[in-house]
């Protein structure tokens, strides 16, 4: 008869993710990388906005991408022609990267001269909140077509995020989407969060997203 | 598929625990999970079942799942409230003001090993 043991563990499932992600910060910080971890369900604007985001920025920083897919290459085909430096990382079946993962995918992507590197998440609203990645800033995007009571239903995807980019709002006409509120069903979760009405599409608010995000990667680079 | 990738994550966790320990097997694992957590108990039990027979370590493991209830605190007039009841106004004063104290935990509370 084997001699059975109980082993008091008591801590968070996501305690030994975290802990990761905050050596990953640490470490992207000492080597001045900005990490940004951006999320959002699938099919609300990510690459598109990403691409604009690359055009306005190209000239300030060095940009790196990770795309992380369950499957295929298409996102990272579409930023390779960006003139940014673009890996595909593949979940093999997972719904969200890790801070493990993104370490691999950093060191694929040889950050050695990289200012700014986006993580592409995988299109998920649940999983990707739970699992912090090391980045150094959280955003979401948000289309119009979606609704504006999503911050009620997914509530702890809003409350990590450092900014929300509500896109597409070129569409608004056609569409029961109340900006007011939700901007009062966002910072309800997270009065931090900083609200960006952008439409990728024809380029409106991409200035100030782009400004927002100059700036933190400004800021971060300064405190390494 | 969020649950499946969470029991993936808590044996990836074990494993390393058990090699500590030097321990040939897990034979239960209790977990705390609170009432508004992101996990969905009957999700997690199944996925447990395709995963615990697929590595050695857990063939056979029982997966015990103890519940917290969330409970909201509310700034306005400092009471607190069951959240599923009530969600995030305050039943008593209607204020918005109002943060989780507990409901939210995903825990790992203990193993027993052989």
């Amino acid at each position: 008869m084997k001699e059975v043991r109980i082993l008091e563990i008591k801590q968070s499932v996501f305690a030994d993710n975290d802990r990761q992600a905050d050596l990953l910060r640490a470490d992207l910080r000492r080597k001045g990388v900005f990490l940004l971890n951006l999320m959002s369900s699938p099919g609300s604007g990510k690459t598109t906005t990403l691409m604009r985001t690359i055009e306005a920025l190209k000239d300030d920083f060095k940009i790196g991408v990770m795309e992380a897919d369950i499957d295929s290459d298409v996102d990272a085909r579409t930023v390779s022609g960006s003139g940014a430096k673009v890996i595909q990382l593949h979940t093999g079946g997972m719904c969200h990267l890790d801070a493990e993962m993104t370490k691999q995918g950093l060191e694929g992507l040889e950050t050695g001269d990289v200012d700014l590197v986006v993580l592409e998440n995988v299109g998920n609203l649940v999983c990707p909140a739970e699992f912090d990645t090391g980045a150094s800033k959280n955003a979401m995007i948000l289309s119009v077509p979606e609704g504006h009571d999503k911050p009620l239903k997914y509530p702890l995807m809003f409350s990590i995020c450092d900014v929300v980019l509500v896109n597409k709002i070129d569409v608004l006409p056609y569409f029961d989407f109340d900006m007011d509120k939700c901007r009062e069903y966002i910072h309800m979760r997270n009065p931090r969060a900083k609200i960006i009405p952008i439409c990728a599409r024809t380029g409106e608010g991409m200035e100030e997203w782009a400004d927002w995000l100059r700036e933190e990667v400004k800021n971060w680079k300064n405190n390494c | 598929m969020h649950e499946l990738g969470v029991v993936f994550h808590i044996m990836d966790n074990l494993e390393k625990v058990a090699k500590e320990n030097k321990a040939e097997g897990i034979s239960k694992v209790v977990l705390e999970l609170g009432e508004v957590s992101t996990v969905i108990e009957s999700y997690l039990q199944n996925g447990w079942k395709w995963a615990a027979k697929k590595r050695e370590l857990f063939d056979g493991a029982e997966l015990v799942v103890e519940k917290l209830p969330a409970v909201t605190y509310c700034e306005g007039c400092g009471q607190t409230y069951p959240t599923v009841e009530h969600g995030k106004i305050c039943p008593y004063c209607q204020s918005p003001e109002t943060w989780l104290l507990q409901g939210n935990e995903f825990n790992i509370k203990e193993i027993e090993v052989f």
